[in-house]
């Protein structure tokens, strides 16, 4: 190869991801000054270990061409659920998710987190096999493979349990299925059975919800035994809802309680997003210098090295600091949106779109919690959370967009990374 | 699935609308955190991290009239825990109380504290020894939220001479802090218990100073954040009484360790309370910082009631003090003079009505005039004074002497003397029954029996009035403007008159061997029997030193004392030493 075709195919993604990356290593390092110092202090060397590690990764995945993901889906896909499954068995907690077991761990050493790398590989799995069909799914009926792809997997999540991460995998679903062209309506038809759980805490609300979808299938004509279906199932999740809530665990309960009112208990579940409001807050316009942070400093802050890293940034670099961050994600999706809308064929686009769609339910979902606007689930915030295995997975997808891109214009054959 | 390039640049585009939409909103609600609410989350971030501990003051230096230190502060160290909530702090003193010694009871109570004010360091020892504090400061990395600092701690020099009227100092509970004379303070807070202490606490107390702590999550203290300068502890004023120190140890030692009783030295014209004691006496320095159970209990269990003050609190029936009162009553509504005799001689003893009045002494005193029945003190003369006075005259009257009065001394805790109310008819009938009273009621009262119960402090009030030109003075400690009330009227020849007859009883009479060589002093001796124990009377003696130009008044009470000589002659002594030293400060000030 010459020297001039040693370059990187999409630097606009990669520069991005870079600078987010060293943004975020830089915030990881943050975390760990405290007053008091904890073990999160060296996390940092950590974090770039991963780093490099993920770099590595990145590229390696670069060279494998899209026919090659495309046939390695369905492997990947069952080996992942066969582990998953095992994780049920043998996962242990670790760090921020202690009480879960998420982690895989041979011999007492913790290897990772596999449900960090089922999102790309459901992802792949999804794509394929949307891919595959002619048309875009118009009935329910047609959704039944796609919906089996994302439920195996994220019933066995959910087992672990992991919240979080079960909601990243319902917006990659509903994500995916946008971008093959499922209409707005079919969608919401999908949707409206957890639609009426949530809303089914209101009867009021309830019953308007259910007016509106009544009239939707009445517009939409499904088949009959679809829409009877569909309103069946509403009708079920309204009235079981509340029954439902009484098996969640007493602090799932609690999370989804304060999230509605986080004044409730402000000692307990509450406080997390009490403090991480004070810290965004007393942040203003510039912040209080970086790794300067009070309420950082001493600990008020929850995890912060990992969920709650953004009200760090919050802290620290004030309001500037989250802007240029916002941006930075901002301008790394809309690029990985481009690369899914220019890509020529149907299994790379929907690869693309479904990774930058599982970016955004991350930082929609993480940011969101750290403001209060979303309940505490547990979600890492892409780049910047410290946690090697999700910055692994992390960086693959963007070896992953690379190549996309490059195949997308014909450069296959150039050295993407 | 429609691949076509325009469905998928329609597609793109609504993406991208909806992920600006997003994450304008997203950056918005940061705007609205960040910006808009920003003073209201740097409050709550400051409020997060600092925590107020206070610098108690010192309080007011107590000196007596010549510059004596009778209440001071010596430096001591307080203990407390900073803890973000009770189960912490519970953990933090079990960890504790693997270190030093800490009683359940100490526990209990530092929870306590810790419930009424969390945001306050919560106090283990408000005056820890030495020892504990060093070994401490020794573990003071394993103990994050612990505060050591250094508190002053009262200490009276003379702890128990002054006991009767100092008080003392200890934590404000909750029954003080609910009450609005207390608004402001917080618990924790040392405050005034009694005496002078609490009389004055509002000089005494000075202003309490705040220092600022900085701690984490768990309530660890990480550093200081500095006191403000307007936030230093301010010492109070000290504060400087009437109180002749030297006197009052001298007072001290004559009642020792066996009398019972109280005592008060005034000056009869500026109302100073030269001395103020009460025996047997306690140490008040053991009150500082809580008081110790076992030393309560012999206190309260003490048969001698040591807590009770004898000299503002006790009521005991005057006696034969009171028949100055009576002679008072007589001379100032002209129905006698001093030279005047009764109808009836005194042979031992009075006939009224079907019951015999006995007189003190059994042998008789004769036809006396009434300068004459107040030297030896003679009942029956004054059986037949009360008679004349009449009943409702002789509580009219004795109501306006102030026998039913405070004096308005400066102390907390002083009982209203005891005394019929005028019109004595209506008195009579409401405490006997039309039936169960006599005019013989005026017998009693004329020689101060009956229904007649006086504090010491009362009866050296009434005194300072003998000695002057009628008017009493109200006694205060702390030094004030003399505030004096004009209780009778006597001529100037009926004042001397009354003078030379109270000399008559030292010089000859009742005290004669209460006599001071060089010095005339005026005098009245009373014994007063009692309903606790009929047996043994209380010995009185109020007098005056010199007669003609009183310096010093001097009230005894010995509680079941006996006869009033026992008294004379301690406030004889007493009323000695205070006239001596007067004269030799004189002669060191002539000196200069």
């Amino acid at each position: 190869m010459s020297a001039a075709r040693r370059r990187i195919a999409d630097p606009t993604l990669v520069a991005l991801a870079f600078v987010l990356t060293l943004f975020g290593i830089a915030m990881v390092y943050s975390a760990g000054q405290t007053d008091v110092p904890t073990l999160v202090a060296r996390l940092y060397r950590q974090q770039i270990l991963w780093f490099c590690l993920g770099l590595g990764a990145a590229y390696a995945v670069s060279r494998a061409s899209v026919r090659f993901l495309d046939w390695v889906a369905t492997p990947a896909y069952a080996a992942s659920c066969f582990l998953l499954l095992l994780l049920l068995f043998v996962g242990a907690g670790a760090g921020t998710a202690a009480g879960t077991k998420s982690w895989l761990a041979i011999g007492g050493v913790r290897l990772g987190q596999p449900s960090e790398l089922a999102k790309i590989v459901v992802v792949l799995m999804l794509a394929k096999i949307l891919a595959a069909r002619r048309e875009a799914p118009k009935s329910l009926l047609d959704l039944w493979k796609p919906a089996l792809v994302v439920f195996v997997p994220w019933l066995l999540i959910m087992q672990q349990p992991d919240l979080g991460t079960g909601i990243v995998f319902v917006g990659i679903f509903f994500a995916m299925l946008f971008w093959a062209g499922v209409s707005w309506q079919l969608l919401v038809l999908v949707a409206s059975p957890v639609v009426s759980l949530i809303l089914a805490f209101g009867p009021g609300v309830w019953g308007a919800w259910f007016l509106v979808l009544i009239a939707l299938v009445l517009w939409y004509k499904p088949y009959l035994v679809e829409g009877v279906a569909v309103v069946l199932a509403n009708v079920v999740t309204g009235v079981v809802a509340p029954i439902l809530w009484d098996k969640l665990n007493p602090y799932q309960q609690k999370r989804l309680l304060v999230f509605l009112d986080p004044t409730a208990d402000p000692l307990a579940s509450g406080y997390h997003v009490i403090q991480s409001q004070v810290a965004i807050g007393s942040g203003g316009w510039f912040g209080k210098g970086f790794t300067l942070g009070s309420q950082k400093r001493l600990a008020f802050l929850p995890a912060q090295h990992t969920d709650f890293i953004f009200p760090v940034v919050g802290e620290e670099l004030g309001f500037l600091g989250i802007t240029v961050a916002m941006a930075l994600f901002l301008m790394l999706l809309l690029r990985s949106v481009r690369i899914a809308a220019r890509s020529p064929d149907p299994f790379p686009s929907l690869v693309a779109f479904g990774l930058a769609s599982a970016w955004f339910v991350h930082i929609l979902v993480n940011v969101g919690m750290t403001l209060n606007l979303m309940p505490i689930t547990g979600i890492p915030l892409p780049f910047f959370s410290y946690g090697g295995s999700f910055l692994l997975a992390c960086w693959i997808a963007v070896g992953i967009l690379v190549r996309i891109s490059a195949e997308g214009r014909g450069k296959a054959d150039m050295l993407v990374i | 699935m429609s691949y076509h390039p325009n469905e998928m640049q329609r597609r793109a585009r609504l993406a991208a609308a909806l992920l600006f939409l997003a994450f304008v909103f997203l950056v918005g609600s940061f705007f609205r955190t960040q910006v808009l609410q920003h003073a209201q989350y740097v409050l709550q971030s400051e409020e997060n991290r600092l925590r107020e501990v206070p610098l108690p003051a010192p309080r007011g230096v107590i000196y007596d009239r010549r510059g004596q230190i009778i209440a001071e502060n010596l430096p001591g160290y307080s203990v407390s825990l900073l803890a973000p909530s009770v189960d912490s702090l519970r953990a933090a003193l079990k960890r504790l109380s693997g270190t030093i010694s800490l009683s359940s009871e100490q526990v209990d109570q530092a929870v306590r504290r810790f419930r009424r004010a969390p945001n306050r360091p919560a106090v283990i020892f408000s005056d820890a020894s030495f020892d504990v504090v060093s070994v401490l400061e020794e573990h003071r990395v394993e103990f994050p939220g612990l505060i050591i600092q250094s508190a002053p701690k009262r200490y009276y020099p003379d702890g128990p001479a002054v006991a009767a009227f100092i008080g003392y100092t200890g934590e404000v509970n909750e029954n003080e802090l609910a009450s609005a004379s207390f608004r402001g303070y917080k618990a924790g807070q040392q405050v005034g218990k009694d005496g002078l202490e609490r009389q004055y606490e509002s000089l005494l107390r000075g202003r309490e100073g705040t220092r600022f702590v900085e701690v984490d999550a768990r309530g660890r203290v990480v550093r200081e954040a500095g006191a403000r300068q307007d936030l230093l502890p301010e010492a109070a004023a000290p504060m400087y009484t009437n109180i002749d120190l030297d006197l009052q140890k001298f007072t001290v030692e004559l009642f020792g360790d066996s009398l019972i009783g109280g005592v008060v030295a005034l000056d009869p014209r500026s109302g100073a309370v030269l001395a103020l004691h009460s025996a047997p006496t306690f140490d008040p320095n053991r009150f500082i910082g809580g008081i110790p159970v076992e030393y309560w209990r012999a206190l309260n269990q003490d048969e001698r009631r040591p807590l009770y003050n004898k000299a503002i609190k006790g009521t005991y029936a005057p006696g034969s003090i009171w028949k100055l009162a009576t002679a008072v009553l007589a001379l100032q509504s002209g129905l006698v003079s001093l030279e005047d005799q009764m109808p009836l001689a005194c042979t031992g003893g009075f006939q009224y009505g079907n019951r015999r009045f006995k007189c003190w002494d059994k042998k008789g005193h004769g036809h006396l005039t009434l300068a004459q029945a107040i030297e030896v003190s003679c009942d029956v003369y004054f059986y037949q004074l009360g008679l004349k006075i009449g009943l409702s005259r002789l509580v009219a009257g004795g109501v306006d002497l102030g026998a039913r009065e405070r004096t308005g001394i400066d102390l907390p805790s002083e009982t209203r003397s005891i005394f019929p109310t005028a019109p004595a008819t209506e008195y009579y009938n409401r405490r006997f029954g039309p039936r169960g009273w006599t005019q013989s009621a005026s017998l009693n009262l004329a020689i101060g029996q009956g229904e007649n119960a006086q504090t010491v402090i009362n009866m050296a009030r009434f005194y300072t009035a003998l000695a002057t030109d009628g008017a009493a003075v109200q006694p205060e400690i702390v030094r004030g403007a003399a505030q004096r009330t004009q209780l009778f009227a006597l001529n100037d020849e009926q004042m001397t008159g009354v003078r030379k007859a109270l000399a008559g009883v030292v010089q000859r009479g009742t005290a004669a061997a209460s006599r001071i060589e060089g010095v005339m002093l005026a005098g009245k001796t009373g014994t007063a029997q009692n309903a606790q124990d009929a047996t043994r009377d209380h010995a009185w003696f109020v007098g005056f030193a010199p007669a003609d130009d009183a310096k010093i008044v001097v009230a005894v009470m010995l509680e079941f004392g006996g006869h009033g000589t026992r008294a004379a002659r301690i406030a004889s002594k007493i009323i000695e030493h205070y006239l001596k030293m007067q004269t030799t400060q004189a002669i060191l000030t002539e000196g200069d």
